[in-house]
């Protein structure tokens, strides 16, 4: 056992660190890097040169096979690198979906033309994908997705709503999963079409969260058509074409945000205890606390150190990833509300003036809700865990052998 | 990054899983547990001597196989699966840890080659009482010459043929103990088969182990290790066994868990299996992410034992904290999935949730563990 990078990782470490040096700032603190709406037009812009920069220095497309620009390394230098970049301020963010989920998406399932087409703007940053799946009626069972799509000619006419979709403001393109045939049962009925997301009959409009922010959007399609060569996978495969792209969610979610138990600690040395004697940090309940945070924020960062040792010996890891999540996001809820409730009365106040590390506890109080729900529910990913890893059998399923059309939709 | 065992190491862990599939399993706990009369399987713990598992750690120049402690892990984790109901929690992670980290060399020679051979049964002594041992309660008296004091409770002190024993150390020459609360107090080594030493079997919630109260009455005694430091080198002890008991409860968890995944599957109620249930199936997944916690502080736990890393202390403790939490965590619900069966004594679910409990008491409890966690994460801190 030991924790130190094989040579070649060192070597691929260092260079990635030189080019990071070069190229970013450092990190600054955690709690601005919250909450915050990637709508800017600067930061886009220097989102996109700094992607035209990764691709140009072979940061790029890092796992990818070299026919698509890619360096063809194993994923540990994948993950070597976002260890590297995750101590600088690198605006990576704007491409995540995009070349974490989307562009293996259309790499799988798109045809030569397809792959010239759009690839290596991607790669290079010119061009911004985002995945729309999540419908108002279609959230933990995507594949009860509703927006249609008619045949017409070489035409497909797309009419309906996608839900949730991280950046489509900023998106150019985007892949969509639609109902092309309402007749047969449910998974079989859908297809997945690259959609120009510039097109006629897009319309974009930003989702007010619950946490004030807007991180997020709804997108109506009325009547907008998509050639039929923009098509992934065959009519009616769009389901298989789905499991790819969400296959590669489970890795791209999962990180933590918010105040973690190194920034509560330092809250609590301040903090006075609720029984009104000596700091929080002396009350022994909230020790108790803390070391149950501590076990599970190491257990979950030694975890990962597990997923690379398989990843550095060429093995795949599984569905197992699907923990981060499961611990993380109540985790970072647990610390807020600790937090915000170890200042009594107080702790109502989120005015980043008044409130304790400007306010961070509390954007974090109120952005956990979301993250239990983003990626996969804490039940669906709870389901993942026990179907895939242990192997139990599936839900009794109540749309078996109908056609989606004649399910109950409760609405 | 390679955080993870040897090919070796985890070939030795499939040969064990097998040896005791064979040797070990609810058939010979249940021997232990079913009959008050015996403390522990001799044939298992005759097997596993010859296995040459006593002495996994032990250099070859003592009698041992001179592995390492990672090898020590791996054997750790297949005992706690398997339940096993012999004394080597407390002749190996205590006795043999003890020896081999302050023993003279007299001492070691003299003991060491014995406890691999499986000749001598070790436990460590330091309770008097209800409650977490601490530098100040601690009554047993060595006087220069013999031991006076009370132990209770002792792991496998009804079938030890040897105890270390924490005691205050009124010897001329010893620290006194106004300086610090910690001085003046050393280790002992007490051979247990004279006559001033009493033993009184004790009725446990796991029966399948031995517990007794010690009483030395004027017992014969030697010091272990350096007058006055008897406190520092029982904590250093405890970071050792914490652990390899850890692994004991992660492979306890693991079988929890298995035990409870394959009877959601074959257990039909409302005509489907019960593992269809969301509700069985979040919570068989809840013990999964409560394993996955355990079992990688506890990787980190080994890395820092077989190196004799700085961050021992903070590594044991967290690999503590965490599998005492997901071994108890696991043993329950593995009961509640059961249903009804899994509150009758033929079921085995029992036997791990009794073992559960041991092993999170054994070394101290986990509120113990998790106050020196946040304090040794503190003393870091302010390194």
């Amino acid at each position: 056992m030991d924790f130190n990078d094989t040579p070649e990782e060192a070597t691929f470490r260092a260079e990635a660190r030189a080019f990071l040096e070069a190229n970013c700032k450092p990190k600054v603190a955690e709690k601005d890097r919250m909450n915050r709406s990637l709508r800017g037009v600067d930061y886009l812009k220097a989102a996109k040169a700094y992607q035209k920069k990764k691709a140009e220095s072979g940061f790029a497309g890092i796992t990818w096979a070299k026919e698509h620009g890619g360096r063809g390394l194993p994923p540990i230098y994948s993950v070597i690198f976002g260890q590297e970049e995750a101590k600088f301020e690198a605006p990576a963010a704007p491409f995540a979906i995009g070349l974490g989920m989307c562009l293996p998406t259309v790499i799988a399932f798109g045809s030569e033309e397809i792959k010239q087409r759009y690839v290596a703007k991607a790669l290079s940053g010119e061009e911004i994908w985002c995945q729309l799946f999540s419908e108002p009626g279609a959230g933990s069972d995507v594949a009860a997705s509703k927006t249609k799509a008619v045949k017409e000619g070489d035409d497909w006419v797309v009419n309906g709503q996608k839900v949730w979709t991280t950046g489509a403001h900023f998106s150019d393109f985007g892949i969509l999963l639609v109902r092309t045939n309402p007749d047969v049962e449910k998974h079989k009925g859908l297809t997945m079409l690259i959609v120009d997301m510039k097109a006629p009959g897009v319309d974009v409009r930003p989702i007010h969260q619950a946490s004030g922010g807007s991180d997020f959007n709804e997108v109506y399609f009325t009547d907008v058509r998509i050639r039929d060569d923009h098509r992934l996978g065959e009519p009616g495969q769009g389901w298989g074409v789905a499991l790819v792209t969400l296959m590669n969610e489970r890795l791209a979610v999962g990180g933590s945000y918010g105040p973690d138990y190194k920034e509560i600690m330092n809250f609590a040395r301040a903090a006075s205890s609720p029984t009104g004697e000596g700091s929080l940090m002396q009350n022994e309940a909230f020790r108790q606390k803390l070391a149950d945070w501590i076990v599970r924020a190491e257990g979950y960062k030694l975890a990962k150190f597990r997923t690379m040792t398989a990843l550095s010996k060429g093995q795949t890891p599984g569905p197992e990833s699907s923990i981060g999540k499961v611990i993380n996001a109540n985790q970072m809820m647990d610390i807020a509300n600790t937090a915000i409730e170890a200042l009594d009365h107080f702790g109502i106040i989120d005015d980043p003036a008044l409130a304790p590390i400007d306010g961070a506890f509390h954007q974090s109080y109120m952005f956990a809700p979301g993250l239990r729900i983003a990626g996969g529910t804490d039940e669906i990913l709870k389901n993942i865990l026990a179907e895939r890893v242990l192997g139990l059998p599936q839900d009794q399923r109540a749309d078996k052998g109908i056609a989606f059309k004649d399910l109950p939709s409760g609405r | 990054m390679n955080f993870d065992f040897s090919d070796d190491q985890k070939s030795l862990k499939d040969q064990a899983r097998k040896f005791l599939a064979d040797k070990a399993g609810a058939k010979v706990t249940r021997r232990v547990l079913d009959n008050p009369e015996i403390s522990y399987d001799e044939g298992l713990w005759r097997g596993v001597a010859e296995m040459g598992w006593l002495g996994a750690a032990i250099p070859e120049a003592h009698g041992g196989l001179g592995l390492g402690h990672l090898e020590l892990c791996v054997l750790a984790e297949e005992l706690g699966r398997a339940v096993a109901p012999i004394p080597f929690s407390s002749t190996v992670y205590f006795f043999a840890e003890t020896l081999m980290l302050a023993g003279s060399e007299a001492q070691k020679a003299a003991l060491l080659p014995k406890l691999a051979a499986g000749e001598i049964i070790g436990c460590f002594a330091s309770s008097e009482g209800p409650g977490s041992p601490a530098p100040l309660n601690i009554q047993a008296k060595f006087d220069g010459a013999v031991l006076n004091g009370v132990k209770i409770p002792v792991a496998d002190g009804d079938c030890a043929s040897h105890a270390v024993v924490l005691a205050q150390d009124r010897s001329d020459g010893a620290p006194a103990s106004s300086r610090h609360a910690s001085q003046g107090l050393s280790l002992f080594l007490v051979d247990l088969s004279q006559p001033s030493v009493n033993r009184t079997t004790l009725k446990t919630l796991d029966p399948t182990r031995g517990h007794a109260k010690l009483e030395f009455k004027n017992a014969k005694a030697e010091r272990i290790g350096t007058a006055g430091q008897g406190w520092e080198l029982a904590e250093a002890v405890l970071d050792h066994a914490a652990v390899l008991i850890a692994f004991e409860q992660v492979g306890g968890s693991q079988a929890c868990l298995e035990m409870a995944t394959e009877y959601a599957k074959s257990r039909y109620a409302f005509s489907r299996p019960i593992g269809s249930f969301q509700a069985i199936k979040h919570k068989l997944a809840d013990m999964y992410v409560a394993i996955e916690v355990a079992r990688s502080n506890a990787y980190y736990g080994a890395w820092a034992l077989s190196t004799e890393a700085a961050e021992l202390p903070f590594a044991a403790a967290a690999s503590r904290a965490a599998a005492s939490d997901a071994y108890y965590m696991c043993a329950k619900e593995n009961i509640q999935t059961h249903g009804g069966m899994g509150f009758t004594w033929e079921v085995d679910c029992h036997l791990y949730f009794r073992r559960a409990k041991l092993l999170a008491l054994q070394a101290g409890s986990p509120a113990v563990w998790k106050e020196k966690l946040v304090k040794r994460l503190e003393q870091r801190n302010a390194a």
